[in-house]
């Protein structure tokens, strides 16, 4: 049974000191169907990297441990190496040439040729392409799935189901090949489409090929696979044989507490006044599609919106603010809210700290001052002093004002004229957080704060966000993909899972029903589940 | 020692240094052939008073977000179009100069909200566009100055019909009105006040531009969009303001050109001129995204500079033969070429 086993031996790997990986071990056997699950940064994508030799390993300093194949060290350092060792990828964006039909597509540069008058003069690339053997490996790799479309459809049109068929074809007809991954195959596809996935990666573990399933749907998990493997904060918890371990007891391994952020009960007033109600809300965010989502929220609440990544939970604020295409009924302080409109949504007292703090919430080329006062700049007309015909920045009110914010938040910075491309991300975060101050708003939408944040600093900005809440009465909507600062700060959850609201939680309610929420089980199911444990 | 050299490299950028080192190193070899060196001087002080304005245009594009303006021929020929139609109905002296100013504006801020919305319709790939548009209004306006029944005979050809290809300011009383005025004498060299007057007085106005809320907002449109997006901006807005003050001041900017000069030059006589701008501004330390006034002066003068000095020195060497123009465009084009492989990473700052 060791024959051509798959290993990964005490793996390890580093990016810049911080360890995203801790003495992994993990195999998979021939013919075996091997969940790998996990919360978003438990390192399954570090993992897989490391399989496939991708350049982002070695080019960061490589890692510990081996890969080893039937007992021995694999050496995988390149994707090509990984190729020669028999292991494939179905990736989670389809690969595809639209424009190719379905054969040319599975054999891309593996076509089968024969040998021309031009070619044994020029060389091999110059051999004509032996069309009718190409078909019928590309109908065999087709048939192994029971697929019964024809090979020489050309893959523009088709369905997003029948893409997913034609890349795992790809890999199957690669000869030799021994271990496939299927990193979210599901993600993307129907519920019928779903059934004949599992059922053809059922039929591709029979003929002795090792896969290894990464998905975040439990329950799939659990139908398919011979043995599951948990990650948390990059590290090993657990390895079952799947018969033997249920959905919740996964949930509880995956979620768990991944580090101790004490929930302080405060003393908040939160009226029955609704600020803020949605209806329908529909955002076309690429990756964090929204597909209807409503929820209210009360004046002086802290409410958490979690869930997994790609779910959708960060686009209802990027929505909100009118940054990607929206839909749907919004209504703020009883008034009818237009969110396509940035600056209007703005000027009523909404203020938004974007997740991606580097790409959309800093001026990373100009000084602090700036950076704070800026919107206070453009949204109120701030900071601005009439000369002559002229409004003019008033530049010793903006140093003024970024001097009292870097005080009040404690903004670690030589001056406030130091770029903030130079501070920390936890220094950049609080920037971020004076400037939504200075539009003084009364609801604030906070997305990911502690993301890329060591965990000292990541305590600091969540009790600011909390004192934000008790001492100047500011409503805040903290969308998070850390379920424990969520906790340790909300008044409420809301889960996001498919662009959905799977329901609600209580900040005290156990790991295993969160777990079982975002992994798309139904608030009573979950909670039915949950209870039995706990009492 | 060496840090600190490095450092001082880092902060004024390495194509800055460059041709700084360059420019001097021509000087000490100009005074070393026996040339006078006041005279030089004065050449180039009167050409930096002439091309400011023009690498000041830079400045609004480059901040805005869509780069270098390498259509600045667009404006230039809003420029020309105004001082001709001026001079058609027999204007003259400082009555040339401000009612072309004026006339100017009007056109270049039509031609400039244009070509705005060109770039905006092409973001990604402005410069491409931005300089092949400059060329195609060169070749419209070729059309318009043979095309348009222009009828003042100190403009026309001998015979047929059309505009000469230069015409004379000095029949105008308008050559060297400014680039002369309060010109001043210290040890042969002659510095002349008025126009370098003028060209800081732009320059102060554009930096009084971007203090106001428009400015910030354009700058931060080009700094971070999607920043700029999420502070409620019009981007698109922004950046045809921007084009629009760039090629008004493109348009300003060769008529204090012409006036220096003593000559207004039609034809294909803007095709080229958007490199030396652009060439000034990188070479003052300004990248395709980030620039300052003080890049532009810097550029002006290094840059302007190295062309003036480089003429002489290099005809004292090569006598006798045509190497020296040939030299110009060596020299020209290739700091041209080294300032755009800059592009991406001018000084420090």
């Amino acid at each position: 049974m060791n024959e051509g086993i798959l290993e990964f031996v005490n793996v390890g790997k580093e990016y810049s000191g911080h360890a995203v990986l801790k003495n992994i071990n993990m195999s998979v056997r021939p013919g075996e169907i091997h969940a790998l699950i996990g919360e978003n940064g438990a390192g399954k994508s570090t993992l897989m990297n490391i399989l496939f030799g991708m350049p982002v390993i070695h080019s960061t300093g490589g890692f510990t441990g081996e890969v080893r194949i039937g007992g021995k060290n694999a050496g995988i350092l390149t994707p090509h190496d990984a190729m020669e060792n028999g292991i494939g990828m179905v990736h989670q964006e389809f690969m595809l040439i639209p424009g190719f039909t379905i054969t040319e597509n599975i054999k891309l540069n593996r076509e089968i040729t024969k040998p021309t008058l031009m070619s044994k003069v020029f060389g091999k690339r110059l051999e004509s392409l032996e069309k009718d053997n190409m078909a019928r490996d590309a109908r065999k790799a087709l048939d192994v799935m029971g697929m019964d479309i024809e090979e020489y459809v050309q893959v523009e049109g088709l369905p997003v189901g029948h893409l997913q068929f034609v890349e795992i074809a790809r890999e199957i007809d690669k000869t030799g090949i021994k271990f496939l991954v299927f990193d979210e195959p599901t993600a993307v596809l129907t519920e019928s489409e779903t059934e004949n996935l599992l059922d053809a990666i059922r039929k591709l573990a029979k003929q002795g090929i090792g896969i290894i399933f990464i998905s975040h749907r439990l329950e799939e998990i659990i139908r398919v696979s011979d043995r599951v493997t948990i990650l948390r904060d990059g590290e090993w918890v657990a390895t079952e044989n799947t018969k033997d371990i249920t959905a919740k007891e996964i949930a509880r391994l995956m979620v768990g507490r991944a580090l101790s952020l004490d929930r302080v009960e405060g003393n908040r007033q939160i009226s029955d006044e609704i600020l803020l109600d949605v209806k329908g809300l529909r955002v076309m965010m690429p990756g964090e599609e929204v597909k209807d989502v409503s929820l209210s929220v009360r004046k002086g609440e802290i409410v958490g919106i979690g869930g997994l990544a790609g779910q959708g939970k960060l686009g209802i604020a990027n929505g909100l603010m009118g940054l990607y295409p929206v839909d749907g009924t919004v209504t703020y302080k009883g008034e009818p809210l237009d969110v396509t409109r940035t600056d209007t949504t703005l000027k009523k007292g909404i203020a938004f700290l974007s997740e991606d703090r580097k790409g959309v919430g800093l001026l990373l080329d100009s000084p602090i001052d700036l950076n704070i006062a800026f919107s206070g700049m453009e949204v109120k007309g701030d900071f601005f002093r009439r000369v002559g015909p002229f409004k003019l920045s008033d530049r010793g009110a903006i140093r003024k004002h970024a001097e009292d914010m870097v005080k009040e938040l404690d903004i670690r910075c030589t001056s406030v004229a130091q770029y903030t491309g130079a501070l920390s991300g936890g220094n950049q975060q609080k920037v971020c957080i004076a400037r939504a101050l200075t539009l003084d708003p009364d609801l604030l939408l906070v997305s990911e704060p502690t993301r890329g944040i060591d965990i000292g600093a990541k305590k600091l900005i969540l009790d600011l966000l909390k004192s934000l809440a008790e001492e100047k009465g500011m409503t805040i909507v903290m969308t998070s993909s850390e379920l424990a600062e969520l906790r340790s700060i909300c008044d409420r959850i809301i889960i996001i899972c498919e662009g959905r609201v799977a329901g609600e939680l209580s900040p005290n309610d156990s790991d295993e029903v969160y777990g079982l929420m975002m992994s798309g089980v139904s608030k009573e199911e979950a909670m039915r589940a949950g209870g039995e444990t706990n009492g | 020692m060496v840090e600190s050299v490095k450092k001082f490299i880092n902060k004024i950028g390495i194509p800055t240094f460059a041709v700084g080192a360059l420019l001097v190193a021509i000087l000490i070899a100009a005074a070393a052939l026996g040339q006078s060196i006041p005279t030089l001087l004065t050449d180039i002080l009167k050409r930096v008073g002439m091309n400011g304005v023009l690498v000041l245009a830079m400045l609004p594009a480059i901040k805005s977000g869509t780069g270098p303006n390498f259509a600045l021929p667009v404006g230039i020929e809003g420029g020309l179009m105004a001082m001709i139609v001026c001079m058609q109905f027999d204007f003259s002296g400082w009555a040339l100069m401000a009612a072309s100013a004026v006339l100017a504006i009007v056109f270049c801020s039509i031609l400039g909200f244009l070509y705005g919305k060109l770039m905006n319709a092409v973001k990604g790939a402005e410069m491409t566009i931005a300089t092949y548009s400059g060329f195609a209004i060169v070749a419209f306006f070729n059309i318009l100055w043979l095309a348009i029944p222009f009828s003042n005979r100190k403009m026309g050809w001998m015979l047929g019909s059309g505009l000469r290809e230069t015409i004379q300011l000095k029949n105008y009383q308008a050559s060297r009105i400014i680039s002369d005025l309060l010109a001043v004498d210290i040890a042969g060299v002659t510095i002349p006040v008025g126009v370098i007057l003028v060209l800081l007085v732009f320059c102060g106005v554009v930096n009084l531009f971007f203090r106001t809320k428009t400015g910030y907002a354009i700058y931060a449109g080009g700094g971070n969009p999607r920043f700029a997006e999420a502070s409620g901006l019009n981007i698109d807005r922004n950046r045809v303001i921007a084009n629009i003050l760039s090629t008004v001041l493109a348009g300003l900017g060769i008529i204090l050109y012409a006036q220096g000069y003593g000559y207004v030059q039609l034809y294909n006589g803007p095709l080229n001129m958007a490199f030396p701008a652009v060439a000034a501004v990188l070479v003052g330390g300004a990248t395709a995204s980030k620039v300052s006034i003080a890049n532009v002066l810097i550029g002006t003068c290094l840059f302007q500079g190295l062309m003036t000095a480089a003429m002489p020195v290099a005809n004292q060497i090569f006598t006798g033969t045509d190497l020296s123009d040939i030299m110009r465009i060596i020299v020209q084009n290739g700091v041209i070429l080294y300032a755009l492989t800059k592009v991406k990473n001018g000084g420090d700052r």
